[in-house]
């Protein structure tokens, strides 16, 4: 029950309470000899419920109880009548344990199971859960148990909607009468029953409903909840959507090797490589599946094959991911050459949530390809990145020069079909904003503002498409501000949505965007080419986003900042110099998302706290050591392994041993004495500078 | 009445107590001294249990209050020659005092009302309902009385308007979520005002209203938390259920303060849900309000107490040099004496004509009548075939001040009371009507307005009336009728739903008599309040004036409180759980 106090025990219940205890022990030292030797006559059967009588909580006995069932059930003889009499006898026994204690998991399971053999009467069941529900309206083991019997006998999902509607009119504070709706929606509108045809026509009740229950009580957060559902259930589409691509539609990419700029082409598009392929990146608005050869198909003047070999990029290691990349391999021959990606012209792209991608589309791009003077190459990598403010000039881009961000929107507007559709989700969005502030505008309320915040995110991003600015971004900010100082236990959260936001309006407009563009040096005797280098730094960015606008960086300064995570910069496939010093990374394993960039070459993760921590804590789902997969990595390589220097750090073996860097800072953490930088030239024999030392 | 039985002499003849009148006030008092171990004698004139509370049928209840509407004849002459018996006594004459004027008794439905006039049991001091935590429960639960009665949850309460509109009365957080007719915003505010009350009565620090507040109309507090007009009035006249017009202080001297109006809200909040098997804050005992009077009555009499229905106390014995009270003169002739009496109201103390009294005596003697308050309260009973609310039988209406007519400064509640509650055959509806006014022209109009608004009067067909009411049939019926014309054009917006038919009804006024402790010791009559709280307050403190050394019902030990209550819970409520 909630909301009573708990009664210290007085000396005589405690006394009761041994009482109890000693007569259990006799009961189940009687049982357990009983349950050895399988013995099931009428008294050893009684035996046992007089047990779960007592203790509702044991499972042996429960157990044993079925098995006496089947092995009365197995003899012949047993009629139709004496079956359901034998059953009805279980109920029985299941009803006075649930008496006893109405949260045992063991007894409501028993329940099922006696149920599911299909001979016992199922409408005495909604009864006794009526009675329990009174008892405790939010017992979610008779919800549980309720949706069960609502499937066994078929009762209409409209019945239970119903039912869910009067228990939360008699306390709308009941998370599981919320949550069953929120079950029995999803599956009248999966099925399209009657009158449930149309999201846009069942929200907006919906909307109405939940209202009620938080203007009335804002702090109950059972509500809230369930807001947050509909919010979701409004603002995703059900088919996935492909939001960003790189190269993107149209575009002109050159790609060098020798350092030499090409006025025609712009630094944006320009891309170093040195391993006679470029990736091709497909940025999707959530996590698919599905993404081959077949359903993504490739036309270019040299390729002819059109195989490609797609590669999910998680960390996890799903088949899953919301971000996909393919190395197209050019000929080293100088070369100029359209290419067009068709992507979802056969089915077979399938989001987490088992919804097709259905809106094909097709971009298409040029390559030019310049030879590569392997000279200048070599060269060219053992020159060192500063991290320096003096190095790093602000670019001024050419008045027609076109930006990758400026054609993702062309990208948006390509998917159009879409977004007359959710012209409903934007009102739905425009009306709910207008509720919370006016909500606001009564009283202080954390979640209102933090729902606020969100949903004024969600508004801008479904008008971006028309809008080429995020307006409400400034708002929004300020929101997160407030939250902070409002909700100090939250502040984590706040704080990394603060910085996603600040990301997504720094990146959503080409004049934002430049602001933070600039060139490293004086640009022809660049490392790398002649990239544009983005800097992010002291920002107080405590995680980062808004990759889909940022697949174009190669090189990136996140310095100064206060990451605890990169999660997700595995996007960034053209990243080659990647600036992250002076941040709070913990530990070796939270660098995981850069085991997936192939392309870089200089890092500086200096001045953190790596070491501090074993594993990355910030994330929930991490590979560590431990884990299967990378087991059966370590064990292939066990020569290195068994090198006595690097027992001690298989965490940065398992780290570094795939990345190809020229370049690392790592000074200024605690992991990095000189025992470990020594362990490190050993697991990346391509590094040529340690702490800005040349190394042999 | 004509023919009472002889009556039997009564054994002993000398008690600690008589109590004379069997209203609740009076059944409380013989109930507490019968358990502080006093000999008790209770006497009523009337053949039922309950006086000017019980429940009557209805072919009773004309006559009651016609009984009860005139000065009867003075006291029997007889008092005279005994007095001659006593050398030591001086009989002071008791008669009745006019209690009720204008009593209107209509009939439109003669045969219908014939058929059932005995099933239906109609409350003299209607409408009247229990709060689940009030004190009059809370003593009908520590004295026991709770196993002589059985009660059931009012559904709901509702504030009406000159429109036929009934708004429900958001009292709860699940009825402010449910509710239809408030905005968001409205909702918001009134539940934080709730939430505001809750943690000011829990002692929370930093939601604690100020003193200041505390000392200022309650009113002003609403304004000042900026709640709107209809919430303010929902809070006021149908939760706080004030009387008077609180936001006109030229009408009313009877300003709800922010403290008392807190402690309304308290008594209001935890009712809600105090019984498991109540849904809301009211309650309303099965078989009538009379049962309540009964219920103590029994409670005394298993304590011992002696009771005699039937018989008429036609003098007081005082003593000829001190003037002090010695006891009372039966109607049976029988002297019985007493250390003290407690009179029902409805009594005025008379000198016997032709003797002078003691000096003593006559110093006391304006002190003799019980005092009148100023007002009255003017009672309607109506009976239909068809509820007001479709789908609803037992519920409270409450009619703020100005809601029906400009002039209107009191708040009219209505009950409405199903068959359910085993007062009328199933498929009538008793409406029981109440409202404090100045005279009884005043009153008839609070009755009518509300008659009108909510019913369908049909001309009448027969009006019971007799002498001693002194109503002519063709007056009433046009006064009726004019008010329907009256409130023709303002009556309901939509014509096509019917309001249901008035069937039969009484309308009467009732004095406001306070109880008294003096020379006699008087009990108060019912008053316009919705619950009892005020009539125990009053029966408690004549007890302590009369008995100050005894305790008012003391705990027993073998009792415990705890079970009494859960017991309570379980039986409380509708018996069909």
């Amino acid at each position: 029950m909630h909301g009573r106090p708990r009664k210290a025990p007085k000396p005589e219940d405690e006394a009761a309470s041994a009482a109890k205890a000693q007569k259990l022990r006799a009961l189940q030292t009687q049982f357990f000899s009983f349950h050895h030797d399988q013995i099931y006559t009428k008294e050893a059967v009684e035996l046992s419920a007089k047990l779960l009588e007592i203790n509702p909580e044991s499972y042996t006995a429960w157990n044993y109880r079925k098995l006496a069932v089947e092995h009365y059930l197995s003899q012949s003889e047993c009629g139709p009548d004496s079956v359901k009499s034998v059953l009805d006898d279980e109920l029985r026994v299941v009803e006075s344990a649930l008496r006893q204690n109405f949260k045992s998991y063991g007894a409501w399971h028993h329940r099922k199971w006696v149920l599911s053999k299909g001979h016992s009467s199922i409408n005495h069941e909604l009864r006794l859960l009526d009675k329990f529900q009174k008892a405790d309206s939010r017992n979610f083991h008779a919800w549980n148990y309720r949706r069960f019997v609502a499937e066994l006998m078929n009762r209409s999902e409209q019945d239970e909607l119903k039912y869910t509607e009067d228990m939360i009119y008699t306390n709308f504070s009941n998370y599981s009468a919320w949550h069953n709706r929120s079950v029995l929606l999803s599956a009248l509108l999966e099925k399209k029953a009657e009158g449930f045809l149309l999201k846009e026509n069942v929200l907006p009740e919906e909307y109405e409903f939940i209202h009620q229950a938080i203007f009335t009580d804002p702090d109950d957060q059972s509500g809230w909840f369930y807001n947050l559902w509909l919010l979701d259930q409004t603002v995703t589409t059900d088919s996935p959507l492909l939001v960003s691509t790189w190269p993107t539609c149209g575009s002109d990419v050159l790609i060098m090797g020798d350092g030499c700029q090409n006025g025609s082409f712009s630094p944006f598009t320009t891309l170093l490589s040195d391993s006679g392929s470029f990736p091709i990146i497909l940025y999707f608005n959530q996590p698919v599946e599905g993404v081959n050869s077949s359903t993504v198909t490739i036309e270019c003047g040299f390729d002819k094959n059109g195989y490609l070999h797609w590669e999910p990029l998680s960390v996890s290691n799903s088949q899953a991911a919301q971000v996909w990349v393919a190395h197209l391999k050019f000929p080293t021959p100088e070369l100029d050459s359209s290419v067009e990606v068709r992507v979802g012209h056969s089915k077979g792209i399938i989001s987490t949530r088992g919804f097709q991608y259905c809106h094909p589309s097709t971009f298409s791009f040029n390559v030019h390809v310049q030879p590569v003077e392997r000279d200048s190459f070599q060269v060219s990598v053992a020159e060192s990145i500063l991290w320096r403010e003096e190095n790093f000039k602000i670019y001024r881009a050419q008045l027609e020069e076109s930006i990758p961000i400026a054609s993702f929107d062309q990208l948006c507007i390509k998917n159009g079909h879409e977004s007359t559709a959710s012209n409903w989700r934007t009102e739905a969005l425009a009306k709910e904003i207008e509720c919370f502030r006016e909500l606001l505008s009564l009283m202080d309320c954390k979640i209102g503002k933090l729902t606020l915040a969100r949903l004024l995110m969600a508004y801008d991003a479904m008008s971006i498409p028309f809008a080429t600015k995020l307006v409400h971004s400034e708002e929004v900010l300020e929101l997160y501000n407030d939250l902070m100082k409002l909700d100090p236990t939250h502040h984590r959260y706040y704080k990394d949505e603060h910085s996603f936001v600040l990301l997504q309006k720094m990146t959503s407009s080409k004049e934002s965007l430049l602001q933070h563009c600039f060139q490293y040096k004086d640009s022809v005797s660049s490392v790398i080419g002649n990239p544009i280098c983005l800097r992010l730094n002291n920002l107080s960015l405590s995680r980062i986003g808004a990759f889909e606008k940022l697949l174009w960086v190669q090189m990136l300064d996140l310095s100064h900042n206060e990451l605890q995570s990169i999660e997700g910069l595995e996007a960034m496939q053209l990243l080659s110099c990647l600036g992250l010093g002076n941040n709070k990374l913990r530990s070796v394993t939270a660098l995981e998302p850069l085991r997936k960039l192939k392309s870089l070459r200089v890092l500086d993760i200096s001045y953190n706290q790596i070491g501090d921590h074993s594993i990355d804590t910030t994330r929930y789902l991490c590979s560590s050591p431990l884990s299967h997969s990378v087991g059966s990595e370590l064990n292939k390589d066990e020569t290195v392994i068994s090198d006595a220097s690097l027992v001690n750090y298989w965490e940065a073996f398992y780290m570094f041993k795939d990345l190809n860097l020229n370049q690392l800072d790592i000074v200024g953490n605690t992991i990095a004495d000189e025992k470990f930088k020594s362990a490190l030239v050993k697991i990346m024999p391509t590094l040529k500078r340690l702490d800005g030392k040349v190394l042999d | 009445m004509d023919d009472i039985p002889p009556y039997p002499p009564i054994d002993p003849t000398t008690f600690d107590l008589i109590v004379i009148g069997t209203g609740l006030p009076e059944s409380v008092i013989a109930a507490a001294a019968s358990t502080a171990s006093k000999s008790v004698l209770h006497l009523d004139p009337n053949p039922f249990y309950g006086s000017h509370f019980s429940s009557l049928p209805l072919a009773d209840l004309p006559s009651f209050l016609s009984s009860h509407s005139t000065s009867p004849s003075p006291p029997p002459p007889r008092s005279a020659s005994s007095e001659e018996e006593h050398r030591d006594f001086s009989l002071l004459g008791l008669a009745a005092r006019p209690i009720y004027s204008s009593i209107d008794i209509s009939s439109f439905s003669p045969d219908l009302i014939d058929q059932f006039s005995r099933k239906f049991i109609l409350d003299v001091a209607g409408p009247r309902v229990f709060f689940c935590a009030d004190k009059s429960i809370e003593l009908i639960l520590n004295t026991g009385a709770n196993q002589y009665m059985e009660f059931k949850s009012i559904d709901a309460t509702f504030v009406g308007d000159s429109k036929g509109n009934l708004l429900n009365v958001p009292d709860s957080r699940a009825a402010i979520f449910k509710d239809k007719s408030l905005g968001l915003m409205e909702k918001n505010l009134l539940m934080r005002f709730f939430k505001l009350v809750q943690g000011h009565l829990a002692d929370e620090q930093d939601v604690k209203i100020s003193d200041e507040d505390l000392q200022s109309p309650f009113v002003d507090f609403l304004n000042k938390m900026g709640l709107p007009p209809k919430i303010k009035s929902f809070i006021l006249y149908a939760i706080a259920m004030a009387d008077y017009d609180q936001e006109d202080t030229g009408v009313s001297g009877d300003l709800l303060k922010t403290k008392d109006g807190i402690d309304r809200l308290a008594l209001y909040n935890a009712s809600i849900g105090r019984f498991q098997n109540a849904s809301g804050a009211l309650l309303y005992p099965i078989y009538g309000q009379g049962e309540l009077s009964q219920a103590f009555c029994r409670r005394a009499a298993v304590k011992g107490c002696v009771y005699v229905l039937r018989m008429p106390v036609t003098a007081l014995l005082v003593d000829k040099d001190t003037g002090c009270y010695k006891g009372v003169r039966l109607a049976s002739g029988q002297d019985i004496f007493s250390q003290k009496l407690i009179l029902d109201p409805t009594f005025k103390v008379t000198l016997p004509s032709g003797s002078s009294p003691s000096p003593p005596l006559q110093a006391k003697l304006p002190f003799c009548s019980p005092k009148d308050d100023r007002g009255k309260v003017v009672r309607g009973i109506c009976i239909t075939k068809t509820s007001l609310k479709p789908d609803m039988s037992n519920f409270l209406v409450v009619y703020p001040p100005r809601s029906l007519f400009p002039e209107q400064v009191t708040s009219i509640r209505l009950l409405q009371i199903a068959s359910n509650l085993a007062v009328c055959p199933p498929g009538m509806f008793v409406l029981y009507i109440s409202s404090l006014c100045n005279d009884d022209d005043q009153g008839k109009k609070l009755i009518h307005a509300v008659t009108n608004t909510l019913l369908t009067v049909p001309p009448p067909i027969n009006s019971e009336s007799n002498a001693a009411v002194q109503i002519k049939t063709a007056e009433s019926g046009c006064a009726v009728q004019d008010e329907t014309a009256q409130s023709g054009s303002t009556g309901p917006s939509d014509p096509g739903e019917e309001k249901p038919t008035l069937l039969w009804s009484a309308l009467y006024s009732q004095e406001l008599t306070l109880g008294q402790v003096d020379f006699i010791c008087s009990t108060p009559m019912p008053d316009g309040k919705l619950n009892y709280d005020d009539l125990i307050e009053a029966a408690v403190k004549l007890f302590k004036e009369i008995y100050p050394e005894d305790e008012f019902f003391p705990q027993t030990s073998s009792e415990n409180h705890e079970d009494v209550d859960d017991g309570d819970g379980d039986g409380d409520a509708s018996p069909e759980t």
